[in-house]
């Protein structure tokens, strides 16, 4: 039961994932990523990450996504409009850099290097996990968490400069 | 076929399909219902009748409708995305009938279809993705009303979905879990709020509550918050902006037609009885009532189970009623408002509050 759903979402993010890239029409591609995060979450679940899917659904699709649709909605992009060197110069570095992650995992696969199967959790200890997450971001991990925090408020303050700083010169000019 | 049936994994995937069933019939029920009750509730705040014709009291109004907006002919706007055009209703209504799956509408494990260790956050999960279904609509009608339409919802729904989700957290530092059931649990029984220095006729100078989550003073504010962004969420006056016929013809759906116009109303009527639902999981105490308090303190012994269910229905109904209540009662606010109310207002309130019950609940923990 566990190993066929299993299957069947990797499979749903492979092919979802696939579609990201391969597809034209960008908000079709933004679709299809969504989907791509809500196959990712029913991975965790089947993990027992619960709290982990959840948020997944929660940031990634539900609120990052959105915003995403609504700029290529704002900005109208109908189809992918660069063409020419540029592209092309992007297509080739971005296929490189895929063989290159291909070949990579693929030996580490041949050496026996790759992760093994994941431990066995049983349902009751991972109940906890909303709780184990908390203890270990808020102890261990304190440092790296607070450092995020500040990182994401630089991000915030930088957005509201420059949105101001636009919407001050044609006053000034005026 | 009784070897099959010993399996315990079969047992509970068989009880699980039934509740579904019942529910997703129930469900679909309640819909054609509560909108008969609304046009009742609305014409008679707007001194008429209502529906009338159809069957005694207008009873049969709803079948008739359904008949009629099955049987309606289907438009589909030229160069509209067609696969996006058909997604869109089906996203209005997919989650909140998955959201369904973790209310508990009753004492577990009769009338609970799963308890998650995360279900209000599966909750927030599928309401955020509720605006897929506004915002892909009006994108794919090739409209320009139904893409303001959907614009506004996309960043109404993601401004107060903020609100909402901080609204929920003291009800998680009170409950100490994630669990909608226990949530609910956990509101059981009474406490004891003060000792009178009077002495009142048969109760005594000790005066004891009910210990669902809005009798708890640092749960006020949070459970308004809730019902202002879940009337937001759900794009209701006074928030419906999304659909504001003065400005936008009908909003995301003016190119809709036919069963998927039928589609997106009846996953606004879901989404009020899913958000209701969660209102009375946190702050009304689930499926407690007299009867089936299970409590320390009182009057009341236990009761049989299904008297949950029939509180739990009785305190949707006031809540569904109140939904519908304000509709028809108070205007609808202006953009800008909108945005600065969820952004300036509820925002700041909500964090305020989420600081205030950490605070107060530490305090008291510490002190015993």
């Amino acid at each position: 039961m566990t190993i066929a759903l299993f299957v069947g979402f990797a499979a749903l993010l492979v092919v979802t994932s696939l579609m990201v890239i391969l597809h034209r029409n960008p908000v079709t591609s933004a679709l299809f990523l969504v989907l791509a995060f809500c196959s990712l979450a029913g991975i965790y679940l089947l993990l027992h990450a619960e709290f982990l899917g959840m948020v997944q659904i929660v940031v990634y699709a539900g609120a990052i996504m959105v915003l995403f649709l609504f700029v290529i909605m704002y900005l109208n992009l109908q189809h992918d409009v660069e063409s020419g060197v540029q592209i092309a110069l992007r297509r080739g570095i971005g296929w490189l850099a895929g063989a290159g992650l291909l070949l990579a995992g693929a030996t580490l696969l041949g050496r026996g290097l790759a992760l093994g199967p994941a431990a066995e959790v049983s349902p009751d200890q991972a109940s906890g996990n909303v709780a184990a997450i908390g203890k270990a971001l808020y102890s261990r991990y304190l440092f790296p968490f607070e450092l995020t925090s500040v990182l994401l408020l630089v991000a915030m303050v930088g957005v509201i400069v420059i949105a101001r700083g636009r919407a001050r010169s044609p006053r000034e000019d005026a | 076929m009784a070897e099959l049936w010993s399996n315990p994994a079969v047992q509970s995937l068989t009880w699980a399909l039934v509740k579904v069933l019942i529910i997703l019939q129930a469900l679909l029920g309640a819909v054609s219902y509560l909108i008969y009750a609304e046009r009742k509730i609305c014409g008679h705040i707007q001194a008429r009748t209502g529906p009338n014709r159809v069957g005694p009291f207008g009873l049969l109004q709803p079948i008739a409708d359904g008949v009629k907006l099955l049987f309606k002919e289907e438009f589909i706007p030229a160069q509209a995305n067609k696969v996006i055009f058909h997604l869109a209703p089906i996203l209005a209504v997919a989650p909140a009938i998955v959201t369904f799956s973790v209310i508990p509408m009753g004492p577990p494990p009769m009338f609970v279809v799963t308890d998650i260790n995360v279900g209000l956050l599966l909750f927030l999960a599928m309401s955020s993705l509720g605006v897929y279904a506004i915002t892909l609509g009006g994108w794919a009608s090739n409209n320009k009303y139904a893409l303001l339409g959907g614009l506004r919802a996309s960043a109404q729904m993601i401004s107060y979905e903020l609100a909402m989700g901080l609204s929920t957290i003291p009800v998680i530092l009170y409950a100490g879990t994630l669990s909608l059931v226990g949530i609910v649990e956990r509101q059981g029984g009474w406490y004891h709020v003060v000792t009178l220095p009077w002495s009142l006729p048969g109760l005594g100078a000790e005066l004891w509550l009910p210990n669902w989550g809005i009798f708890h003073w640092y749960l006020v504010i949070p459970f308004v918050i809730f019902l202002i962004t879940a009337f937001a969420e759900t794009n209701r006056a006074p928030f419906d902006l999304p659909e504001a016929e003065g400005e936008l013809v009908a909003g995301f759906h003016t190119e809709y037609s036919s069963m998927k116009w039928a589609l997106f109303f009846l996953g606004e009527y879901m989404n009020m009885i899913v958000i209701s639902s969660i209102a009375v999981t946190l702050f009304f105490g689930g499926w407690h009532g007299p009867g089936l308090m299970f409590g320390t303190h009182g009057w009341f012994s236990p009761g049989p189970p299904w008297m949950g269910l029939v509180w739990y229905l009785v305190k949707l109904g006031a809540l569904m009623f109140f939904f519908i209540w304000v509709r028809w009662t108070f205007p609808r606010l202006r953009y800008d408002q909108l945005m600065g109310f969820g952004w300036k207002v509820l925002l700041p309130a909500t964090i305020v509050n989420v600081l205030i019950a950490a605070l107060w609940l530490y305090a008291r923990g510490a002190g015993g």
